[in-house]
């Protein structure tokens, strides 16, 4: 049985199938692939799969990926909830890169995160073992309103409020 | 001083009401002791060595008089009756019950306080000149550029797991830094540029504890509008570059030390570049929005408001210093400041009061600092990063009540700037971190040189006191600091000398072996002494004569002649 993530502050199963490093891919459907594979097969991947994903470590930068316009998704690490580099991953691949794929958080991703994780850019969630998605759907509208622009309204509260 | 619109109370009454559910599952065990900890850190919470200790956020160190009445309230109701001020311009509770901490997000959300990001790897509560808004040294208010800082700190979604703490602090007097901006990760200083356009200089990478670096200057000026953008494309780079695999290596000072401030400067404006967009501009709007709260107050005029009138203001000032009653006399003469507006001044409340840790305040303190602040100063009060309470706008005229009313609270020492104002972290009596206590040697210092007309022979001298090497009492800028420290169990204790966190930053320097705690002291006595026999003038400050003379003479008073020698 597929997992479930929130995509999208929804919980659904989760269409992608994650690879690793020595199993060779379908010959179609959506597939997850770390960051070093695909620098090396990138190109084979995105002609076999119908999509290709890829798992980025916390300690790569967006400029660092190849063939990153042709990526339907991408699953940015977080390895403990002390390591914060993938807020501004996140930030940056979405407004710099203009990235309009799947970003999601893996990793220590809990309930209490995913506002945070929302309003830099992701839309989807895998939630760390054994945490319930239901009790994280609730955690988007724990604050109402953000002071800063975000990914759910460009606008900073300085610019709404005149 | 900035009242909530309906978009913060909004938000401060979610962000208690989040913690609550926090702090349920933790009960219930829905989430780890380790998951819960940076959610608790982000709300101040932290596990001493005694208790948790839940320190509140004072942004810039400015209170109302009502919300000085909630913090008197919280300690008395949820903790032992009194509450402590921190190093950077907060205010500390040593004992509550996690149970009882969402009780007090809601008192303190009553009262537009809260305790968000006061601890953890985030942005920290922004400090400022503990003067602003009525320094006659100042160029502009930083305030409402504190308050416009608060604001895009708070909560920010991009920087809640930085790899450290990071503290931002803001001065608007272009000679006198009372916020010691040169040792924050980011200092913002408001200045002039050569066109007269008033701006920002913005200095990074300054911070005390195990590696103590004195901030440089990235952008020499920044138009206004566009500060908000600036800080974040700083803390993007320190974000995404600066260290997390050493925690004693994480501070952006360290990063901005090992590339270099070039390096830094280049990666920063090629960040900002890329990232600056028009609606990171702060607008004109938005600047008078928030500028408005902190309009003057309406002072009364002294006389006719001419000049004669001001001089006879400053005479009376001045008559008051020479009082007969020498209580009254000094108090006026060490705590009280000149004020932009003739006939007003603003008076310091020390708390550095023998026999109480320093920074410590009961609930009935606090309940009549509230009642003071109401009758003598617009109903406001500032607590400063040395641990004492300032009431900014009080008139010159009113001065002698109110030394009668800070007598009966026991909160009158004249003592402002002097060495038994000593800044002093909690030490190994609370803190899990310490090595050394600290409090008992700030109190031996109270208690030993407790003299006035001592303290006003040797002059402006700061004494700093941390109990242990993470520096929280800032003993690097002290012009005397002691460091606390572990030698086979036993506590130690370092001298430096030198130290100063103005304009003249500068770190103390160690003046030889770490000596026991009953010598400590007296050690301090003998440099005092020494002090006192090599000036050149009563007017050569402790830190002038330091600076001039080195620590040789000092050493040899301390260790004698043989040590000094090596």
């Amino acid at each position: 049985m597929a997992k479930e993530i929130i995509l999208n502050r929804a919980i659904v199963s989760d269409d992608y199938q994650e690879l690793t490093d020595d199993e060779s891919a379908p010959s179609s459907g959506k597939v997850i692939v770390s960051f070093a594979r695909f620098v090396k097969e990138g190109a084979e991947l995105l002609a076999t799969a119908s999509a290709v994903g890829i798992r980025l470590p916390s300690d790569k930068l967006p400029s660092d990926v190849p063939l990153l316009e042709r990526l339907s998704l991408i699953a940015i690490e977080f390895p403990r909830f002390s390591d914060g580099r993938g807020y501004s991953i996140a930030k940056l691949l979405r407004e710099r890169f203009k990235f309009k794929g799947q970003l999601r958080a893996v990793g220590w991703v809990l309930r209490d995160n995913l506002l945070y994780m929302e309003r830099v850019g992701f839309d989807a969630f895998e939630l760390a073992a054994g945490k319930p998605l239901e009790s994280g759907l609730q955690a988007f509208a724990e604050l109402p309103i953000a002071y800063q622009a975000t990914a759910v309204d460009r606008r900073p509260l300085y610019r709404r409020r005149l | 001083m900035y009242q909530y619109d309906e978009y913060d109370t909004r938000i401060i009454t979610a962000r208690a009401q989040q913690f609550r559910g926090q702090v349920e599952r933790r009960l219930s065990g829905e989430i780890t002791e380790d998951e819960f900890k940076p959610l608790r850190l982000q709300n101040g919470l932290y596990m001493q060595l005694h208790a948790y200790i839940l320190r509140i956020a004072v942004p810039y160190g400015l209170l109302s008089s009502k919300q000085i009445r909630m913090v008197a309230h919280i300690a008395r109701t949820y903790d032992r009756g009194y509450a402590h001020l921190t190093t950077r311009q907060n205010f500390q509770y040593n004992w509550p019950k996690l149970e009882d901490v969402p009780k007090i997000l809601d008192c303190l959300a009553s009262v537009e306080m809260h305790a968000v990001q006061t601890s953890g790897n985030c942005v920290r509560n922004v400090t400022a000149d503990h003067f602003a808004g009525i320094a006659r040294d100042e160029l502009e208010d930083p305030r409402p550029w504190a308050e416009i800082i608060r604001q895009w700190s708070t909560f920010h979604p991009e920087f809640a797991a930085l790899p450290r703490k990071f503290k931002i602090a803001i001065t608007g007097s272009v000679q006198n830094d009372r916020a010691a901006v040169r040792f924050h990760d980011i200092g913002v200083r408001l200045v002039q540029n050569e066109e007269g356009e008033v701006g920002f200089e913005v200095l990074a990478g300054g911070g005390l504890g195990r590696t103590p670096l004195i901030a440089e200057v990235v952008r020499s000026f920044l138009p206004k509008a566009e500060l908000l953008g600036y800080l974040e494309a700083i803390m993007r780079v320190y974000n995404l570059f600066g260290r997390r695999d050493n925690k004693y290596k994480a501070r952006i000072k360290i990063l901005v030390s090992a590339v270099g401030i070039e390096e830094f400067r280049r990666l920063v404006e090629e960040e900002y570049k890329a990232s600056m967009t028009p609606e990171l501009l702060l607008p004109e709007e938005e600047i008078e929005r928030v500028r408005r709260y902190f309009a003057p107050k309406s002072y009364r005029t002294f006389g006719d408001g001419g000049e004669a009138a001001h001089k006879q203001a400053d005479e009376k000032w001045l008559s008051f210093q020479l009082s007969t009653e020498r209580g009254f006399g000094n108090w006026v003469k060490n705590n009280t400041v000149q004020h932009r507006v003739p006939g007003y001044v603003a008076a310091v409340i020390s708390v550095k009061v023998p026999h109480v840790p320093p920074g410590d305040l009961t609930d009935v303190q606090l309940d009549s600092v509230a009642e003071l602040a109401d009758r003598f100063s617009f109903g406001e009060a500032v607590v400063t990063h040395t641990q004492n309470l300032i009431l900014p706008d009080v008139e010159v005229a009113a001065l002698p009540e109110l030394y009668q009313e800070l007598v009966r609270l026991d909160l009158a020492p004249a003592n402002y700037g002097k060495l038994t104002d000593v800044i002093a972290c909690p030490g190994l009596d609370y803190c899990a971190l310490a090595n050394a206590r600290s409090i008992p040697i700030a109190l031996e210092i109270v208690e030993r040189f407790e003299q006035v007309d001592y303290l006003n022979d040797l002059g402006d001298v700061s004494i700093k006191i941390s109990g242990c090497i993470n520096a929280c009492g800032h003993h690097h800028v002290g012009n005397i600091g002691i460091l606390g420290i572990d030698k086979k169990g036993v506590e130690f204790y370092q001298l430096q000398l030198g130290g100063s966190p103005g304009n003249d930053a500068s770190v103390g320097k160690i003046l030889g072996p770490a000596l026991p705690q009953d010598e400590i002291v007296s050690a301090v006595a003998k440099v005092l002494d020494k002090y006192l026999g090599l000036r050149e003038s009563a007017e050569e400050t402790f830190l002038e004569a330091v600076r001039r003379v080195g620590l040789d003479p000092f050493k040899e008073a301390v260790y004698g002649g043989e040590k000094a020698a090596e």
